[in-house]
Order: structure tokens, then C-alpha cells, then sequence
């Protein structure tokens, strides 16, 4: 049957949109790729900065130690406040409306309002300085809402039926929720976490003014540090080093992908597992 | 013994939910305790509509900011919503099973490319294209808006996606038996009853585009006066903030929190419209 004119620009329009959207990706991707791999060199993974060979080892370092910290921070409270809203709260509990809100309303808030927030928070208020701990809390803050909404989707997602046939065997709440429950929520949680990494490694806003830039290896939890985002971010910035830039974001871009892939090869393992 | 224990336990799950209203709280008392009074100070209205922006001479007008975020906003609607909205119901309506199984990783790519990598690239290809293509100086609103478009791109596709996705397949059903098409059972049965949810989409969006800063930073020239043309600079309210922090001091620096401040509020109505349209939706 020959469609009318319409259904068949319609049909184009959708195929056209997108092909056009993943043409942008290829060409951002490929871009940064074939312009940044020729540059990759040795000196750039020196232990130690310059500011001639700007290596970014210290500030992919940086970047792993921050990324450790907002977890060790945002991860338990993530996911225990998850599941005080899934397995304790009772329906049309006022105070799980309240959470929720204020839960959406920090993911939508921008990163440099986080940024802001830290600066005058952490870094001034508490006395802690442009340091990794400053960072670190406000990055935590920033992904909390994101591991509190995959923890409480994964735990939904646990059947009744396990809970219901955990309590007749005589266990008690606690029991059932650490040996039954998260025990088969743990891939939804795990795809949560690693997006929230993902999100840790690419933020440059927030960071600024509460990790500082200082593009070295830290001394302590309160020294400035610079991620490599941030690092990224100041190469492209000054123009001085732009070949540099091209091969930084190249690392950038491939940790992101790897995060990104990794994230789903885990939700897909909780796909198969239902 | 065992009651204590999960008495106490009870009590720490209960505190940790109560970290996200913490954390809303302080933000919005050290933002405002921050911010109002240099607002006051300044005064609101010549703070909120005042043209200049000159910190040296004490001018702090932050409306050529407000017009500047308004325009990369409306520019990123104008270029990102209708691609995002037709690539959305290709994913949900015509794509092929196996080629889903590719795009679907791949937008979600596109949502965790940092935003610098995205300025970069900005700057290394829109920036220089625009300025042969319409001449100007490339840095420009113009730049700004393609690019954030292309940004918001992920986000409106992955919550219009859903909204398709969730509207009861007799709405399409119902179009077919009526002798539509396929594309004209989509497009006229299944998306109005996607409405709202489409909406909350490019709400959403608008909220991504008008937060983002460091991309934007890197490519929108940032002069602080009401632009004449999409081909001239402009200053964004993030950018302004990005741009000054660092060396800030005393009211100067109050009245950049005072511009976080009118960040927030913008991000608050926006946040409230998004979660309306997504309750109206169920």
C-alpha cells in the first residue's frame, strides 16, 4: 500500500531526527578522538606536574581519590535513606513527601549553585579551604539524589513475594532487608553508583571554588586539588596548550565511556536476573 | 537486645532520609543569607533591571545576564526540542529492535559526556563554523545555543521516550482501526495523549539549559551588556558567577551569590512546573 504524503514525511522527519542526533555524537566523539590520540605522549602521565609538560596523572589521581570520598560520603546515606522510604515509611507518610521534593528539587539545581553553595559553606563557614574534603561533600550532596532514586527503583523492584516469604520463615525487618532484599537489589544500586561516578568525574563547575585548581598530587584530605575536568577545563581555557587539551579530553572522554558502559552491562545483568 | 537493634536502626534509616531536606535547607540559607542582602543593599530593582554591570564602579545591574540566559535558553528550545521530540518517537515508535539496542546506550552516553568536553568541542567546531558561516566574532549566542541544544538533546529524549512509551497502546490501536496510518496514528493518537509528560521533557530541558555553565562559559563571549544580535557575545547568570568568583570580594561578591540567588529562584519554578506536569501526567 503507498502511504499519503504525510505519513511519508512524517517517516522521514523521525528517521531524519535521528540520524542527525547520532551523527553529532559520532562527529563529538570522533573529533575529540582523531584530533587528541596523535598528541597522547609520555609526558603527560608524569607524576609530576609543570607547567610545561601538564601532565594530567595528578589530576586523574585527584580525580580517583575525590570520587572515593563523595561515595564513602553519599553512598551509605543514599541508600539507607532509600530504604527508610521503600521498606519503613507507610503510604501517604507526610515526611516521604518531603524527601521526594526536596530530592528532585537538588537534582535539578545547576552545578554551579553547588559550587557557590561549597564555597561559602565548606570552604569559608566550616574553615575547611579549597580542599578535597570540600569538594568531596559537595560533590556528595550533588549525587545523592541520583543514588536515592536508583536505590529506591531497585529496591521496588524486589518482588513482595521474597520480603512476605522471608517474614514467615521468622526474620525479623532488619534481617529481611540486609540478607533478602539488597542482596538482589545490589545491580539496580550498583548502576546507580556508577552514574553518580560518572557524574563526579565530569564535574568542572562545582569544583572550582571548593576543590581549588592546584594541579598536584594532594598532601592531605584539606589540600586543593584539581580533577580532570577540571584540569581539562583550564588547558582548553588558557589556549596555550591546545594539543594538550585535545589529548586530555580524549582520556576524559574514554573514562566516561567506560563508566557509561560498565553502568549498563551491570543494569542489564539485573534485567536478565528478573 | 533484638528490638534495640531494630529500634536504632529504624532511627538511622529515618535520619539519613532526612539528609536531602538538610541539605535543601542549608543551600537555601547560606544562598540567601548571601545573596538578599546585597540584593537590598544594591537595591532589588536596580540590581534585577539595572543595564550596567560594572563591579569597579559599583554598577551592579544583572538584567543584560537575565536577557542573556533567557536568549541561549530560548535558542537551545528552539534547535534541541523539536529534534529531541522526533528522535524520541523514532526510539519509541519506529526504531528497530536491534538498532534500539544501540541507540538506547548511546543517548545515555550523550547524557554523561561532560560539559567541558562539550565546550571544547564547542569551541573547536561550532565556534569557528559560525563565525564562516554568518561572520561575527563566532563567540556568540548563536554558538551558544546550537550547542545547547544539541546538550539538552539526551534529556528530552529520554523523558519523552518514556511518556510515549506509557500511553495505552489501544490510543494507537484506535487510530489504526480507524484506517491511519501507522506514522498518522503516532503522531495524532499517541502523542497528544503523551502531553503532558512530553511537556515535563522540555521543562526539564529548559532547567539543563539554563543551569549549564562551563560549556557555555567557553563559547559565549561573556561581555556583560544586552546583546543587539544573535551574532554578538553575550553573558549568561551562570557564566557570571563562574567569571568573577574567583577574585570577588566583599559586595561584590555578595551580589554574586545575589545573582545564584536569581539563578535559584528561575530553577525552583522551573523544578515546581516540571513536577506538576509529571503528577498531571499520572
Amino acid at each position: 500500500m503507498r502511504k499519503d504524503f504525510l505519513s511519508r514525511l512524517l517517516r522521514f522527519l523521525v528517521w531524519a531526527a535521528a540520524i542527525i542526533t547520532m551523527s553529532l555524537l559520532i562527529l563529538l566523539v570522533g573529533y575529540i578522538l582523531i584530533n587528541g590520540i596523535p598528541h597522547l605522549k609520555a609526558s603527560l602521565f608524569d607524576l609530576n606536574y609543570t607547567s610545561d609538560n601538564v601532565s594530567m596523572l595528578p589530576s586523574i589521581i585527584n580525580t580517583v581519590l575525590m570520587t572515593i570520598i563523595s561515595l564513602l560520603i553519599a553512598a551509605p546515606i543514599g541508600i539507607c535513606s532509600a530504604i527508610y522510604l521503600v521498606e519503613y515509611a507507610k503510604r501517604g507518610n507526610k515526611l516521604v513527601e518531603v524527601v521526594r521534593i526536596t530530592a528532585e528539587t537538588l537534582s535539578g539545581i545547576p552545578s554551579i549553585v553547588y559550587g557557590l553553595f561549597g564555597a561559602i559553606f565548606f570552604v569559608t563557614v566550616l574553615g575547611w579551604g579549597l580542599s578535597l574534603l570540600s569538594g568531596a561533600f559537595t560533590m556528595a550532596i550533588m549525587i545523592l539524589p541520583l543514588i536515592m532514586r536508583t536505590t529506591e527503583e531497585a529496591l521496588k523492584s524486589v518482588p513482595d513475594s521474597y520480603r512476605e516469604g522471608s517474614f514467615g520463615l521468622g526474620a525479623g525487618r532488619l534481617r529481611t532487608i540486609f540478607r533478602v532484599v539488597l542482596p538482589s537489589a545490589v545491580p539496580g544500586i550498583l548502576s546507580g553508583v556508577i552514574l553518580a561516578i560518572g557524574r563526579v568525574v565530569g564535574e568542572t563547575a562545582a569544583l572550582m571554588f571548593t576543590a581549588g585548581t592546584v594541579a598536584k598530587l594532594p598532601k592531605s584530605i584539606l589540600s586543593s586539588t584539581r580533577t580532570l575536568s577540571v584540569h581539562m577545563y583550564t588547558l582548553a581555557n588558557e589556549g596555550l596548550h591546545v594539543d594538550e587539551a585535545y589529548a586530555t579530553a580524549v582520556v576524559l572522554l574514554v573514562i566516561v565511556i567506560l563508566i557509561n558502559g560498565l553502568s549498563s552491562l551491570v543494569a542489564k545483568r539485573l534485567g536478565k536476573g528478573e | 537486645m533484638k528490638k534495640a537493634r531494630e529500634t536504632f536502626m529504624h532511627i538511622l534509616f529515618l535520619i539519613a532520609a532526612c539528609t536531602s531536606i538538610l541539605a535543601v535547607v542549608l543551600i537555601c540559607v547560606f544562598l540567601f543569607s548571601g545573596g538578599v542582602p546585597a540584593m537590598l543593599e544594591i537595591g532589588v530593582f536596580k540590581f534585577l533591571f539595572g543595564t550596567i554591570w560594572k563591579p569597579g564602579n559599583n554598577l551592579y545591574g544583572i538584567f543584560p545576564m537575565i536577557i542573556g540566559s533567557l536568549y541561549v535558553t530560548a535558542g537551545a528550545i528552539l534547535f534541541g526540542v523539536p529534534l529531541g521530540l522526533l528522535a524520541a518517537v523514532f526510539m519509541a515508535r519506529f526504531c528497530p529492535k536491534t538498532l534500539y539496542r544501540i541507540l538506547k546506550p548511546a543517548i545515555e552516553l550523550m547524557a554523561g559526556i561532560p560539559s567541558v568536553i562539550y565546550g571544547f568541542f564547542a569551541l573547536v567546531v561550532i565556534v569557528p563554523w559560525v563565525k564562516n558561516t554568518f561572520g561575527g566574532r563566532g563567540q556568540s549566542i548563536l554558538a551558544a545555543a546550537l550547542l545547547l541544544g544539541f546538550m539538552i538533546l539526551p534529556t528530552i529524549i529520554e523523558v519523552t521516550e518514556a511518556a510515549i512509551r506509557a500511553v495505552p497502546n489501544s490510543y494507537y490501536e484506535g487510530g489504526l482501526a480507524l484506517g491511519a496510518s501507522h506514522e498518522r496514528s503516532v503522531f495524532f493518537a499517541l502523542l497528544p495523549g503523551a502531553r503532558s509528560g512530553i511537556l515535563a521533557g522540555i521543562v526539564l530541558g529548559i532547567g539543563r539549559a539554563i543551569g549549564e555553565t562551563m560549556a557555555v562559559m567557553m563559547i559565549v563571549g561573556n561581555q556583560p551588556r544586552i546583546p543587539g544580535s544573535i551574532l554578538e557575545g553575550c553573558r549568561t547568570l551562570t557564566t557570571n558567577i563562574v567569571m568573577e568568583m574567583g577574585y570577588a570580594a566583599d559586595l561584590h561578591k555578595e551580589a554574586l551569590i545575589a545573582t545564584a540567588v536569581v539563578l535559584f529562584v528561575f530553577i525552583l519554578i522551573i523544578n515546581l512546573s516540571f513536577s506538576a506536569l509529571k503528577r498531571r501526567g499520572k
